[in-house]
């Protein structure tokens, strides 16, 4: 094909990407430098080094870790579980894993927002036993289960998939070769499976760190994120430029927590081997 | 050990169901109240489809679903082809790595950049209003792109290109060789990637949230929009949606199993 016809049929999805990926990005830039006039300033920066900023900063990466290491938690033993049993059982299982994911997430938080409520199921069994009302709405602990529930499916499938492609006769190899169980899963299982973990730890953190609705909903307005601080610029100051700042410095919180996480895992690996 | 692991595993999904049995049993419930059971009815069933304001939300949802998704199919599946032909490294891999960034990103900065986008542009060209439903199908099939073009990608990838030669030496042009060819083979990656562009845009309430208009409100847009709290009528209707998955996801895993079965069959044959 020539050039010039790779280029024609190439040319709108680049325009396309350009005009609404690209550019988009390079105006969070601007709008970070910039003040509400257009002209160049640290000042955007120079708010988020605030303590009350910057204390949002360090809880949001707290509960978006926290959340992702219970996923973790929940997700590596369970997608073991079902890697083990009949590929029927498998399949059923796997769409029962998929099939939560169909609702929006704004229903099942209102929903977990009913059952930690104080008149809520939880909260009316503990009185029925007599350990009487606990309030959960409102605490870290409401708005860490609801970033788990919302994003335990995206831990799930990755972990899952991997497991499911393990070579089942590498396990025999290892067995026959006189490994102990703990030592087929930590220098067998757990390095063939890694790729899976490190999808699904992106999966999670990534969207527990920027939510807002979540904690909106969760956590009574008394507990704030960094989503929070974004949608506040947005609907209540509509303060774009300082919008803007918290949007970029999230973007490299993100990267960095993420790379670093990545690294924690490889060198568990290493550890491992 | 076993039977741990068989504890584990009921309670974890006891867990992934608990607030979907409450959002089915309260739809059922004869009061207002999403949080006491008072009696069994179909009331707020029948209320649903009586309510205008839901019926005109799932309506919007719906439009902009199909708009959107269709449009970036179509995008898609001709970004796809010309990223498969292309030669040129430099762009390949920058326009691969754009195809990336929504998916990397979180959906607030996606959406939050795109509404700073749209505001610079109004201002520069003095319009009243940045937002409203053409900045939300922007950026539905931006969102969606991504995910269409990944589901094309390995039917191409698969795909035997010297069938399209051996089609072009029987006589048919390149656009011809195209639609009798390519197209039918990666047919399956791009209804996968309809479907999938379809739901995320059905889905999405963030993105929608920073680009919407006061215009054209979208099911999520009204949840969120609720905030006294939800009634049973919307519990209703996503009652009425888990339930057709429920059967759709199990009915397509059926026949799946069953093909496969069948194949294993022609093969010991």
């Amino acid at each position: 094909m020539s050039s010039f016809k790779q280029k024609l049929l190439n040319a709108p999805y680049a325009f396309w990407s350009f005009v609404f990926v690209a550019i988009p990005l390079l105006m969070v830039v601007y709008y970070t430098f910039t003040d509400k006039g257009g002209a160049f300033t640290f000042e955007n920066l120079k708010i988020l080094l605030d303590k009350k900023y910057i204390s949002v900063f360090a809880y949001s990466i707290w509960y978006a870790f926290l959340a992702t290491v219970i996923c973790l938690v929940i997700a590596y033993p369970l997608s073991y579980i079902i890697s083990k049993m009949k590929s029927v059982f498998q399949d059923t299982l796997m769409v029962l894993i998929m099939l939560p994911m169909w609702i929006n997430l704004l229903i099942v938080t209102f929903s977990w927002k009913e059952i930690l409520s104080n008149n809520g199921i939880i909260n009316s069994l503990f009185e029925a036993i007599g350990i009487g009302k606990v309030e959960m709405l409102g605490t870290s602990f409401a708005v860490v289960l609801g970033m788990v529930y919302c994003f335990l499916p995206f831990m799930i499938l990755p972990i899952l998939s991997s497991m499911q492609k393990l070579d089942k006769s590498l396990i025999e190899a290892s067995e026959d070769l006189g490994a102990t169980k703990i030592n087929v899963i930590k220098r067998v299982i757990v390095p063939l499976t890694l790729p899976g973990v490190i999808s699904g730890i992106t999966m999670v953190f990534v969207p527990s760190i920027s939510t807002f609705y979540i904690s909106q909903k969760l956590g009574n307005g008394m507990i704030i994120l960094i989503g929070d601080l974004i949608e506040r610029q947005f609907s209540v100051s509509a303060n774009y430029n300082v919008g803007a700042a918290i949007s970029l410095v999230m973007m490299i919180l993100i990267l960095i927590s993420v790379a670093v996480m990545n690294r924690f895992a490889d060198d568990n690996d290493k550890g491992g081997a | 050990m076993k039977i741990l692991g068989k504890i584990f595993m009921v309670l974890s999904f006891i867990f992934l169901y608990a607030p979907l049995i409450v959002m089915v049993v309260f739809s059922f419930n004869s009061t207002r109240s999403t949080s006491v059971m008072k009696g069994l009815s179909f009331e707020w069933y029948k209320n649903l489809f009586a309510n205008e304001q839901i019926m005109n939300a799932l309506s919007n949802t719906l439009t902009l679903a199909i708009l959107s998704s269709v449009i970036a199919v179509v995008l898609g599946t001709v970004a796809t082809v010309g990223l498969y032909y292309l030669k040129n490294k430099l762009l390949k891999r920058s326009l691969n790595a754009l195809t990336n960034i929504p998916m990397m990103n979180p959906d607030i900065v996606t959406g939050f950049s795109m509404m700073l986008l749209f505001t610079f542009i109004a201002g520069i060209i003095g319009a009243k209003s940045a937002l409203g439903f053409h900045t939300m199908l922007i950026a539905h099939i931006t969102f969606s792109l991504p995910y269409v073009i990944l589901n094309i990608k390995p039917s191409l990838d698969s795909t035997d290109i010297f069938l399209q030669d051996a089609a072009r030496d029987l006589g048919c042009n390149r656009l011809q060789a195209f639609f009798k060819v390519i197209l039918p083979s990666i047919r399956s990656g791009i209804i996968s990637g309809f479907i999938m562009a379809f739901t995320l845009s059905l889905d999405d309430f963030v993105i929608t949230y920073f680009t919407a208009g006061t215009d054209f409100q979208t099911l999520p847009l009204y949840i969120y929009s609720m905030k006294r709290g939800i009634k049973p009528n919307i519990y209703a209707l996503y009652s009425i949606i888990f339930i057709s998955v429920l059967v759709l996801l199990f009915l397509s895993n059926y026949f799946k199993s069953k093909s496969i079965k069948q194949k294993k069959k022609e093969i010991l044959l």
